[in-house]
């Protein structure tokens, strides 16, 4: 029963990256690449009836773990406090930037949501990123401090960094250079993502250059996966060994492999949604391979003085869980309903939508 | 540590009263807008359209609000109560997965297509986006309000040697006394809020002599939706919820009341009155003799319990703040049965457009239905105190352990400085709106 809800979390959050992912993704090329009032107004027009839907995934995601894993919510949430609360933060700026700025037509106005908009938008993008980076890194579980844990073995709290940025100290930080480098490939390869999804949704003028970045940035994105799987035995000496016992686990890195390399035919596709076809399979096998990677570990302890948590212990008891899978099923074929009805009824190109026109 | 439970405390009261003062806006007009569409549908008069329009774009700005401010509340579980959250997750988190996979998936979806789709669906299925709207904002109070009842009043759970909560009854989730009347109490109390803002705006524009015809249609709407919803929030839904305090919450229900000592032969009703803590009785009071055993056990005699009864460490931590929450909601709710009255038989004697005292003071009780609706939720929280699950889970017991009191002050400030920053924004746009007002023609 753990493992069912553990597929249907990760399930969730997966769904969650790809598609909130393109919305940073449209975020970050919106503050880098959108020069023109008309690049702009495409590009919110491209997600402008989506985002809201898609952020949902991350509310019920939260609400699925709470719900099966509330040792692990409790443990994570209150440990990473500090940048779950930023990323509130900048989620209410980037719904303000998107949502607010065709309310009054004043280039100031505009400006500063644009602004919004995008900053937060690849904030969020470099913040989720460092936070996969802490996940598979693991923290000081128990905040253990000379042999001696000071709090309960599943309690921990991180400060934003500390003055060595390395992941190899007793007392880490959120921010260090493993996970920072994490948060890099998370920005480079939602970037990817959204132009991806712009060249999709819309005839955009845009879509000739954006197609030249992917490309580019592809190949950034190759360097880095390589120099993150180069360094990886910092974190975890022996980062192959669960692809090695459970042969299966190889098709992760596989779809993630397919997702990367098959992008750089960008300029050859002839249907616009094969891009972002390609960018999804990297977001869900390099997800799924590094969760894979410290399978059945959900977040692993530093020190040898407090277990790991994993799936088992931190899952609510079995009664709860079972009759979860009731409600859960009949909810899930809902919002498949509900989706299909939405992504039928904005179907292909969105130039006309005229998203945020008051 | 007893600064740190004081932040944690804090954020979470901030966030939630910032957060609800937009879906019980919503959660009101959408059945609203809904009725707009469906005139319009019935009988064809575009005004009717128009208002749904209107209206629909102060609920998108609401909405968005709410979205934006009812994230951080989901997280707050986890980041400022996380022992609570560890404790109870297996229950609490049920309901609170279903609201988002029922109700946000339902919201969120088909608010795109209520929003944007009005000509890519045609009328009918417009309409019907509409009402699924209404569905999910509803269907998340009903969540909430199921969840915030185990809180009140735990049922179908076992509590283990770990003190973890499990649960061992799912129906009885729904089937929880509390629930109902709570669900409906509060459900009427959103209907309230709206209908009084719909006719607030309708006597703005009265009295401004613009707009007259949907000024006309939103008076009148709002004061008939504000009568009848004015009287469910009092009978049957809030005598019931008060009937549940007294029942399973003796003690709040005396420090809600100013019941300091239990009186013979029947209780009076505290109509005025401050709370003097440290001499156990009210300031220059002002009481009705045995009004309130009746209403409580239809008795005029029956025994009401008073503070001196109950042992003092589960007193609501908060006493003088539990009894002003509950005495202004309840001032407020009979003010606005009386003028919502008045209104409606003005309306009735065809004057009301012409009535200019009641337009004004229609106009002037704009942030009140809130003041209200915000009270109430105090009245229920503060009285759960010292609790956070009641009679099992103190509040003291449920904070997370690690994170300390400098970083939740650092979160609470920023929390201030954002919402005051949204809140002068929302102020900004929604008086956009409305100053532009509702348009005549189809294309706006």
């Amino acid at each position: 029963m753990e493992l069912f809800w553990y597929i249907v979390l990760m399930t969730m959050l997966a769904i969650y990256v790809i598609l909130d992912g393109y919305d940073f993704g449209a975020g970050i090329i919106h503050l880098f690449f959108a020069k023109e009032e008309k690049d702009k107004k495409a590009i919110t027009n491209a997600i402008g009836p989506f985002w809201d839907a898609n952020e949902v995934w991350l509310i019920a995601a939260g609400g699925v773990l709470f719900f099966a894993f509330p040792t692990l919510y409790a443990s994570s949430f209150s440990g990473f406090y500090l940048p779950l609360i930023m990323i509130l933060w900048l989620l209410i700026f980037r719904a303000t930037g998107l949502e607010l700025r065709g309310q009054i037509h004043n280039n100031m106005w505009e400006s500063i949501w644009d602004k919004a908009f995008g900053i937060s938008s690849f904030l969020l993008a470099l913040f989720f990123g460092i936070a996969l980076g802490n996940v598979v890194r693991g923290v000081n579980l128990g905040n253990v401090i000379n042999g001696e844990s000071t709090h309960e073995a599943h309690y921990f709290f991180l400060p934003l960094w500390n003055p060595t940025f390395s992941p190899q100290t007793e007392q880490l930080g959120i921010i260090d250079w493993f996970t920072l480098l994490l948060g890099i490939i998370g920005v480079v390869a939602l970037t990817i993502h959204g132009a991806n999804w712009i060249i999709f949704k819309t005839s955009s003028k845009l879509n000739e250059k954006l197609k030249k970045v992917v490309f580019n940035l592809n190949i950034v994105l190759v360097v880095l996966v390589i120099i993150s799987l180069l360094v990886w035995h910092v974190i975890e000496p022996k980062p192959f060994h669960n692809f090695i016992n459970n042969p299966w686990f190889i098709i992760f890195p596989i779809i993630c492999f397919t997702g990367l390399f098959g992008l750089f035919n960008v300029k050859r596709f002839k249907k616009h949604g094969k891009g972002f076809l390609f960018s999804s399979l990297f977001l869900f096998g390099g997800l799924t391979s590094t969760v894979a990677s410290i399978f059945p570990k959900v977040l692993p302890s530093t020190n040898n003085i407090n277990p790991d948590l994993t799936l088992y212990n931190v899952a609510a008891d079995s009664y709860g869980l079972s009759v979860g899978v009731y409600w859960f099923v009949i909810a899930a074929i809902l919002v498949v309903v509900y989706f299909t009805i939405q992504y039928r009824v904005f179907k292909g190109k969105m130039d006309n939508v005229g998203y945020g026109e008051h | 540590m007893e600064d740190m439970l004081f932040y944690d405390r804090m954020q979470f009261a901030f966030t939630i009263t910032f957060h609800y003062l937009f879906p019980q806006l919503t959660m009101g007009l959408s059945l609203m807008i809904v009725y707009f569409k469906w005139k319009f549908l019935r009988c064809k008069i575009e005004k009717y359209n128009n208002a749904a329009k209107f209206w629909m774009k102060i609920f998108a700005l609401n909405f968005a609000m709410g979205v934006v401010t009812g994230i951080p509340m989901e997280f707050q579980f986890g980041t400022n109560w996380a022992k609570f959250s560890e404790l109870t997750g297996g229950i609490i988190g049920q309901t609170l997965a279903m609201e988002g996979m029922f109700s946000f998936f339902l919201e969120s979806s088909f608010l795109g297509l209520f929003l944007f789709g009005e000509k890519l669906l045609g009328h009918k299925l417009h309409f019907v986006t509409g009402f699924l709207v209404f569905l999910g904002s509803w269907a998340s109070g009903y969540l909430i309000i199921a969840t915030h009842s185990w809180m009140q009043y735990p049922v179908g759970y076992e509590v283990l040697e770990n003190g973890k909560f499990i649960l061992n009854n799912f129906g009885a989730l729904f089937s929880n006394p509390w629930l109902l009347p709570s669900y409906l109490h509060n459900q009427a109390a959103s209907l309230v809020t709206s209908s009084f803002v719909v006719a607030a705006i309708g006597a703005f524009y009265l009295l401004n002599n613009k707009h007259h015809e949907f000024g006309k249609l939103f008076v009148k709407t709002g004061v008939i939706f504000g009568l009848i919803s004015s009287l469910l929030v009092a009978f049957p839904t809030g005598d019931l919820a008060a009937k549940n305090v007294a029942e399973h919450q003796p003690v709040t229900f005396a420090a809600m009341e100013g019941i300091f000592e239990t009186e013979e032969g029947g209780s009076e009703i505290v109509l005025i009155g401050q709370p003097n803590i440290l001499e156990k009785k009210l300031d220059n009071k002002i009481a009705v003799p045995n009004i309130l055993s009746f209403l409580t056990y239809q008795d005029w005699s029956a025994e009401v319990k008073g503070l001196n009864e109950f042992d003092q460490e589960n007193y609501p931590t908060n006493i003088p703040g539990l009894y002003y929450s509950y005495h202004i909601m309840v001032g407020l709710g009979t003010i606005f049965i009386g003028l919502m009255l008045l209104a409606v038989v003005q309306l009735i004697r065809k004057k009301l457009y012409k009535t200019k005292w009641i337009l004004w003071s229609l106009m002037f009780m704009l942030p009140f239905p809130y003041i209200a609706n915000t009270t109430g939720w105090y009245t229920a929280e503060l009285g759960r105190q010292p609790w956070l699950v009641y009679n099992l889970l103190r509040t003291t017991e449920g904070a997370s352990p690690t994170v300390s009191s400098g970083n939740t002050l650092f979160t609470l400030l920023g929390f201030i400085g954002l919402y005051l920053l949204l809140g002068m924004l929302f102020l900004l746009l929604a008086g956009k709106i409305i100053n532009k007002g509702p348009q005549l023609n189809q294309e706006h």
